[in-house]
């Protein structure tokens, strides 16, 4: 296996992530869940670029998820605008949005940043919950299904390939940004500020960058849960959300493409699973988030990684 | 002009408690730099659990004074079983347990007792007091003048007794507090053992005005926590202000401008105010080392 770097590794152990359950996969209720994992594995990748890599918290990309997401339904619904189109149109004002809000915000740091990033999710949900006339209010609004080479995308198989697909191109991307010169200055940033400054990098360009791109990253999410769901509302954009998209960054390992899929993972099926629990579900997600953190301290995926490296040492 | 006091004193009621979670946070937050998602949920509990006890036919004193006793139990366990295995772990990491840990609480209210609303009655009756045209709940007054008590009473004990100055030196430097021989692991419970009675109380004065349910603590964390990060987080005369002034600025904008948007205006001008001071109102100066 050594001839092949730990970069293809990872995406090939990603790969086969998507396409081994994929095949043996019982019955559609596998493959929807699959698919939601896949799709909250996106934003995740995405949010932990700007955590893991950049050490940048953010408490607001639920905000950039649902503009994806709304972009979906508002568009074809209310201008006639081919559902894959708007979904771009919604990918790329998100990521305009970032762009705009991102050098004043970025230049807030730790906590300040959090809150910062949290007031903007906040408002980003107020307007989406308030502006009846475009969104439907709290209520939220049907999303057209989108249609390619004259197929109708409602399976949860179809949809199950389609963001196992789309995922994995994320993570390539991802893992490339991580290798290129901007990856690098990342890390930089991330591990001393200062001294990243002291070496020549604009801590606030790459922070910008980043955040664009963790953006982009938790709108193509969004579009993708939309035309899935056939259904949007504000708590797309709500606080929980942005909480539980963070709690699975850091459950499945800061800085870990594989991490990242795993906290989504995690954070997904355990919900299906302990509903047979009916009323204790709460309950017991929070004393298992407290057990994983407590014992995988570097999360699910390194923190494993960690543990059989120490066996076979 | 009566509108205006009208709305000034419920923002001045909702800033209150806002005040109380950022002043908890902002004790846990010097004491062990861990940032409490949980601290909303020790409001939850006061109200709650004063709530269920009174129900059950004790004389309202007593109901919340156990309560307070049961927030404080809770918080010393989250302390004990959650934050102090996790010694030396990074901010993050820290949040998340404290996440975790409040859904533990959420999840076991319901369990234990219902999720319905719940109302007790104003402590000093329920008519309105006139005042210049505003009509004003009593219990406004004892929300109001809980939250003074509890900063005088925070303020005195921090500053005037011998272990309060062992908490500030412990948040000062961890180490050197250790080196003169300070228990900091004593004053890092103790700080969260505090930050819940606070909660609590808190919880309990104001379940009169705004009702409980076990569900009310998420969007209280979010607000206090905001409210101390406007404050600057570290300090309580900011986390102090911090909380009345998001509470004013929900307060008349949900009077003078539309409901649905009150919070829009709380946190556009925390934004704005961040950008312009980014290390909060009190401004604590924050030093990078190298």
């Amino acid at each position: 296996m050594s001839a092949i770097s730990p970069r293809y590794r990872t995406l090939l152990a990603i790969l086969a992530l998507v396409i081994l359950p994929g095949l043996v996969m019982p019955s559609t209720f596998y493959y929807r869940i699959g698919a939601l994992v896949f799709i909250s594995a996106i934003a995740v990748i995405g949010l932990n670029l700007l955590m893991g890599y950049a050490g940048q918290v953010s408490l607001g990309h639920a905000g950039f998820f649902a503009i994806g997401g709304y972009a979906c339904a508002i568009l074809p619904a209310r201008y006639g605008t081919d559902p894959l189109l708007a979904a771009l149109a919604g990918i790329v004002l998100a990521g305009l949005l970032a762009f705009a809000v991102g050098r004043p915000i970025l230049r807030l740091r730790g906590h300040y940043l959090a809150v910062g990033t949290l007031g903007l999710g906040l408002l980003i949900g107020m307007v989406l919950t308030n502006e009846v006339w475009l969104t439907g209010g709290p209520d939220g609004m049907q999303v057209q299904r989108a249609t390619v080479f004259g197929v109708r995308l409602r399976s949860a198989e179809h949809w199950y390939w389609i963001s196992g697909t789309i995922m994995v191109l994320c993570a390539w991307i991802a893992a490339n940004l991580f290798d290129s010169p901007t990856g690098r200055a990342l890390r930089a940033l991330r591990d001393s500020m200062v001294a990243a400054e002291v070496m020549g990098i604009r801590p606030s360009r790459y922070k910008l960058i980043v955040f664009v791109i963790s953006a982009v990253y938790a709108a193509i999410a969004g579009t993708m849960l939309a035309l899935f769901n056939g259904l949007v509302t504000p708590d797309n954009a709500s606080f929980l959300h942005s909480v539980e998209l963070v709690t699975m960054v850091v459950i499945g390992g800061m800085g870990s493409l594989i991490g990242s899929i795993v906290g989504a993972a995690v954070l997904i099926i355990l919900p299906q699973v302990l509903t047979i629990f009916h009323e204790y579900e709460t309950l017991l997600l929070g004393i298992l988030i407290i057990l994983f953190m407590l014992f995988l301290r570097q999360g699910i995926a390194p923190g494993l990684a960690g543990l059989f490296k120490g066996r076979r040492a | 002009m009566g509108d205006l006091l009208q709305f000034a004193v419920s923002g001045l009621t909702v800033g209150s408690v806002y005040a109380l979670v950022a002043l908890g946070f902002t004790l846990i937050y010097n004491a062990s730099e861990v940032v409490n998602f949980a601290q909303g949920e020790f409001v939850m509990i006061g109200g709650m659990a004063t709530v269920f006890l009174y129900a059950l036919g004790l004389p309202l004193p007593v109901a919340a004074l156990l309560a307070v006793v049961l927030a404080v139990v809770v918080g010393l366990m989250l302390h004990t079983f959650v934050i102090a295995p996790a010694r030396g772990a990074d901010a993050v990491t820290l949040i998340i347990l404290t996440i975790g840990a409040s859904l533990v609480i959420r999840g076991a209210v319901p369990i234990l007792y219902d999720k319905q609303f719940h109302k007790l009655p104003g402590f000093s009756g329920e008519d309105p007091i006139r005042l210049f045209g505003a009509a004003i709940q009593p219990q406004a007054f004892w929300v109001i003048g809980g939250m003074i008590l509890v900063v005088l009473a925070l303020h005195f004990f921090l500053n005037h007794t011998r272990f309060g100055r062992a908490v500030i030196a412990t948040s000062v430097s961890p180490m050197a507090a250790k080196l003169v021989g300070i228990n900091t692991a004593l004053v890092v419970g103790f700080s969260f053992a505090v930050s819940a009675g606070v909660g609590a109380l808190a919880g309990i004065l104001v379940t009169p005005v705004t009702l409980t349910s076990y569900d009310v603590g998420t969007i209280l964390a979010l607000k206090g926590f905001a409210a101390a990060v406007l404050g600057g987080i570290g300090s309580p005369v900011g986390a102090v202000l911090g909380g009345l002034l998001v509470g004013m600025l929900e307060a008349l904008s949900a009077g003078l401008i539309s409901s649905s948007y009150k919070d829009a205006a709380a946190f556009i001008t925390i934004i704005l105010v961040l950008l312009v001071m980014p290390n909060g109102l009190a401004g604590l100066k924050h030093i990078e080392r190298v």
